[in-house]
């Protein structure tokens, strides 16, 4: 332990600590921009900087650790000064077009000129001119509203190890771009989305579909329809001031009939439905001796991945579809038929946590008869938006129960939504089909929690079934490597992009609080407790789709609307 | 890192390789590297072949004169990037990486390259080694001022009348290495300041020209060892303009990560280039008043720069402008307020006019001129269209007749 004054204030911090954390621990905030937790400081941004007594100059101090005796001032003349003038040298380069900006009010820029009352164009000059990469389905990037904090960089290559962008050009025409500058779409972005949730400005954001969805819902031809993904319910709340962790499945399906939605399905009952065919995959695979292990394919940003970087693991994709292409393909298919509705007459529109979700709704493959599965992806921030305009009340909202019959589910389902949720609820489906008997103790705790990869050997009857989870793309290649050098040792591995799984993904509300992730993550694991049923296999709902629809799994009309096929888009 | 001053490797590599050696020696490493901008050809196939001989005769690879000492050094060849002058960004461009400067701690000493402890010095520390292990540290103790030890090497150039490089002891004046050592200025010109420590240096003028050389003094001054350039102007010479210029080096050659760097050297090089503009008729009021308040801020986002940037390349951006508004202070004013350089370098302050006794009316001017700004009868006096004029200065030049008068 060290002692050291911040502040005048006495303060005990750990030795190698940073000022930054040991003013943080008494409740000094320091403002900064480029600092990101658990990463090693890159002390690019110079927003945090304090003076320290017997120093020349400010340090930084995100990246400079504690010593005996030091005497820290974050709050003096020069160091506001220092801030100020730092503020306002980005501003001066930035389009200053908050008005009409995806991001304004939720603005680390904005937010800092305005702590920092910035109110004048002290240093007024050239800016950097840059054109909108829109290359990319999903994401939009305006190297003209970054400020080369480079968190984006960091997300993407220490965290994603993706590398699809990184800092190009030198002094004033410094730029975060892809290879070449060319667009985000011929790079090896998998469109995760990451790098928006880590951008303090819209230099990075989703691409919208609020317009195609407004106009689907102003088309009264259109039977539109939308289903909300498991871990949307999540995190919606957050959006308006609810604390994180917040379950407000109720109100959106309330919100989602004003907004003018015929009718509103879980993505959850979908989930069940891949439970079902994905165990009785799995089964075929093992009996028929076909490729393992197994991999997930619920995440399409990990099937662009593997498409990109790993064709040769294709073989080992699962072929279910993710689960809300299912539901897409069933209400196009039974839904239309048992409601008598021209499937070209339905429009699906899925509230996802996820950009590369946009992508995968357009791949041609998902979908039959010229028509997607689903015609439009909303994250969950463009729903809020459609919620502000509506001038909806969402706190105010009762709770509604959600349209059947696509709109019962499991407990099995509500944990898709975070890391490990899929394999849980696989296990739980598998032991059954496997053994005929049901798991005694269906929560697994090895692979729940956020390290980067998770593992579990399981006992069912007769068979040892080895499973893995990766819990963020960054940690999924020395896994692959196993599996290429044949001395894998697991029967079937989940893969989520995103750290933490979808309630992290890229489309979900931008925070900047790790702990809020863990609170969404037990909303969720809170929801399977309390559901009366926790195994996918036990959905009435699927039993019935099953007798009166798909006969069982892994039936032809099955493999012709629930499962799919991948390209090699290595370019090899 | 090779640096301009240290051309003297084209002459006496040999020294040091072997004083690389020794330090690898005394601290235990097994390989070293030597960053030399690729733009140095000469240098590199001379070290190249230096290096080779020494692994000839054993003096470089395993088992060095069977001291059971393994050491082997390789040419990096850096692509000419100013800031990888400073150390974390030289580590990072040999690891492959972008030339980009790290926070320290932690010092290379405790993590450099690949991680691993690291001594990252210059080729004129590590070539003094050599002398000092066989003539002892007293003597190279005995040379220099209390503080700074030894001598330096500058390079001297610009309006001086003996170029080159130039060994001194630590702790002469400046005025004996501009007016002893450097002979003077040629063409009997007044001197008016010299710059000190490359690009970032700062410039002093004569009334400090008795300044000692060494690492204190100059900093006392305004201006820094550095690199170990010694540009020397004359009467000339416009610190304005001078200022623009190497603000315009820096903020070309930062590498983009910090803020004040990126940004901050941009912005004064713009403040500094609407200083030397020629007042014209229905000029925007707006920038009038940006013109100003520019200079009026410029201190302070010089020292902010300074104060906060990441590395040394940032921290001593400013020092040409610091420098310049300390010490010529009324050369600034003179342009901003008068619009007029004493010098007869800022182009667009000056006015072309023609002495009607001395013209001749030949009309070469008239013809050279390139915008036609120049009007008369042949045989007689000539006369300049000011808002014509661009100030190229090509009448001067043709003029036979010394008829063009500039102010």
């Amino acid at each position: 332990m060290v002692e050291l004054t911040i502040n005048n204030l006495k303060v005990k911090a750990e030795e190698g600590m940073t000022i930054l954390e040991a003013a943080k621990s008494v409740g000094i905030s320091v403002p900064t921009l480029c600092y990101m937790k658990n990463l090693f400081p890159t002390g690019a941004c110079r927003m945090c900087v304090v003076e320290v007594t017997g120093q020349r100059n400010l340090l930084p101090s995100c990246a400079f650790p504690v010593t005996e005796g030091m005497v820290v001032e974050t709050n003096s003349p020069r160091v506001r000064r220092a801030r100020k003038t730092i503020v306002e040298l980005l501003v001066e380069n930035h389009p200053q077009d908050c008005l009409i900006c995806v991001r304004n009010k939720n603005c680390e820029l904005q937010d800092l000129a305005e702590r920092y009352a910035v109110r004048e164009h002290r240093f007024a000059g050239e800016k950097r001119k840059h054109v909108v990469d829109i290359s990319s389905p999903a994401m939009e990037r305006d190297p003209a509203k970054c400020i080369l904090c480079g968190r984006c960089v960091r997300v993407c290559n220490e965290i994603q190890k993706i590398g699809a962008i990184d800092f190009s050009g030198r002094g004033f025409a410094s730029i975060v771009t892809t290879p070449y500058n060319k667009g985000l779409n011929v790079s090896d972005c998998i469109l995760c989305g990451q790098c928006i949730i880590a951008c303090p400005t819209a230099a990075l954001r989703e691409r919208s579909s609020t317009k195609i969805v407004s106009t689907a819902l102003g088309n009264k031809n259109k039977f539109v329809v939308a289903q909300i993904a498991p871990a949307v319910r999540a995190t919606l709340g957050e959006e308006f001031r609810m604390p994180a962790g917040t379950d407000v499945t109720g109100k959106l399906v309330s919100g989602l009939r004003r907004l003018g939605f015929k009718k509103v399905f879980d993505t959850n009952f979908a989930a069940d439905l891949t439970i079902i065919e994905e165990a009785n995959e799995l089964v075929q695979r093992v009996v028929n001796n076909q490729p393992l292990p197994m991999f997930t394919s619920c995440c399409p940003g990990w099937v662009k991945f593997a498409e990109m970087n790993y064709p040769e693991i294709i073989p080992n994709l699962s072929s279910c579809k993710s689960p809300h292409e299912m539901e897409g393909a069933i209400l196009k298919s039974y839904f239309a038929k048992k409601m008598g509705l021209d499937p070209r007459d339905i429009f699906v529109v899925s509230i996802m946590p996820c950009t590369v979700k946009k992508f995968e709704s357009e791949r041609p493959e998902l979908g039959h008869d010229a028509l997607h599965d689903v015609d439009s992806v909303l994250t969950t921030r463009e729903l809020v938006r459609f919620f502000n305009m509506a001038g909806i009340d969402f706190s105010d909202l009762p709770d509604e129960e959600f349209d059947n019959p696509l709109g019962e589910s499991t407990g099995a389902a509500a944990i898709f939504g975070t890391s490990g949720g899929v394999m849980e609820a696989a296990i739980r489906t598998a032991y059954y089909t496997i053994t005929g008997q049901n798991l005694d103790n269906v929560e697994i705790d090895e692979i729940r929690g956020m390290e980067g990869v998770k593992s579990a050997t399981l006992t069912m009857g007769e068979l040892e079934v080895k499973v893995a989870v990766v819990n963020g793309i960054g940690n999924v290649r020395p896994l692959i490597d196993e599996i290429n050098a044949g001395t894998s040792p697991y029967h079937f591995i989940e893969v989520m992009a995103c750290p933490g799984g979808c309630i992290n993904g890229g489309g979900q509300p931008i925070h900047q609080n790790l702990d809020n992730v863990m609170k969404r993550v037990r909303a969720l694991y809170e929801i399977d407790k309390k559901s009366v049923t926790r195994r996918s296999h036990d959905n009435e709902a699927i039993k019935t789709l099953y007798k009166e629809f798909l006969k069982e799994p892994g039936s032809h009309t099955a493999h012709t609307l629930l499962h799919t096929h991948y390209h090699d888009r290595s370019g090899k | 890192m090779l640096s301009w001053t240290d051309q003297s490797l084209k002459v006496i590599p040999y020294k040091l390789i072997e004083g690389m050696i020794v330090a690898a020696y005394a601290i235990g490493a097994n390989f070293g590297y030597i960053y030399c901008r690729a733009e140095y050809p000469l240098a590199i196939s001379r070290l190249t072949h230096c290096i080779h001989e020494c692994e000839k005769y054993g003096l470089l690879g395993d088992n060095i004169l069977n001291s059971k000492f393994n050491f082997r050094l390789k040419i990096k060849k850096g692509a000419g990037a100013f800031v990888c002058g400073e150390e974390t960004a030289l580590i990072a461009s040999i690891e492959g990486k972008r030339g980009m400067p790290k926070p320290r701690p932690p010092f290379p000493a405790v993590s450099g390259l690949w991680g691993k402890p690291t001594v990252i010095n210059n080729v004129e520390t590590l070539s003094n080694i050599t002398s000092i292990i066989s003539k002892g540290a007293e003597w190279f103790a005995s040379v220099g001022t209390e503080k700074s030890k030894g001598t330096k090497v500058f390079a001297l150039s610009g309006k001086i009348v003996n170029t080159g490089l130039v060994e001194i002891p630590m702790g002469i004046t400046l005025e004996e290495v501009v007016f002893n050592i450097g002979g003077g200025i040629p063409f009997n010109k007044k001197f008016k300041a010299v710059q000190i420590g490359g690009p970032s240096g700062g410039c002093l003028p004569m009334s400090v020209i008795k300044t000692q050389v060494d690492y204190e003094s100059l900093k006392d001054v305004g201006a820094m060892m550095g690199s170990g350039g010694f540009v020397v102007m004359d009467e000339d010479t416009c610190m304005v303009d001078i200022a623009r210029f190497f603000l315009n080096f820096i903020q070309s050659e930062s590498c983009g990560k910090c803020v004040p760097c990126r940004e901050g050297t941009k912005r004064m090089l713009e403040i500094i280039e609407r200083v030397p503009v020629a007042y014209k008729e229905g000029i925007d009021k707006y920038d009038q008043l940006q013109r100003f308040k520019g200079i009026i801020g410029l201190k302070r986002l010089a020292d902010v720069i300074r104060d906060t940037s990441l590395c040394g390349l940032g921290q001593s951006a400013p020092n040409p402008v610091l420098s310049g508004l300390q010490y010529f202070k009324d050369e600034y004013e003179e342009h901003l307020f008068d619009r007029r350089c004493r010098s007869g370098v800022c182009k667009e302050l000056l006015t072309f006019t023609i002495d009607t006794t001395l013209c001749s009316g030949c009309g070469l001017c008239k013809r050279k001129c390139g915008t036609e700004a120049i009007i008369g009868q042949k045989g007689e006096a000539h006369y300049v269209l000011q808002d014509k004029c661009i100030k190229c200065g090509m009448c001067l030049e043709t003029c036979r007749f010394c008829a063009i008068n500039v102010n």
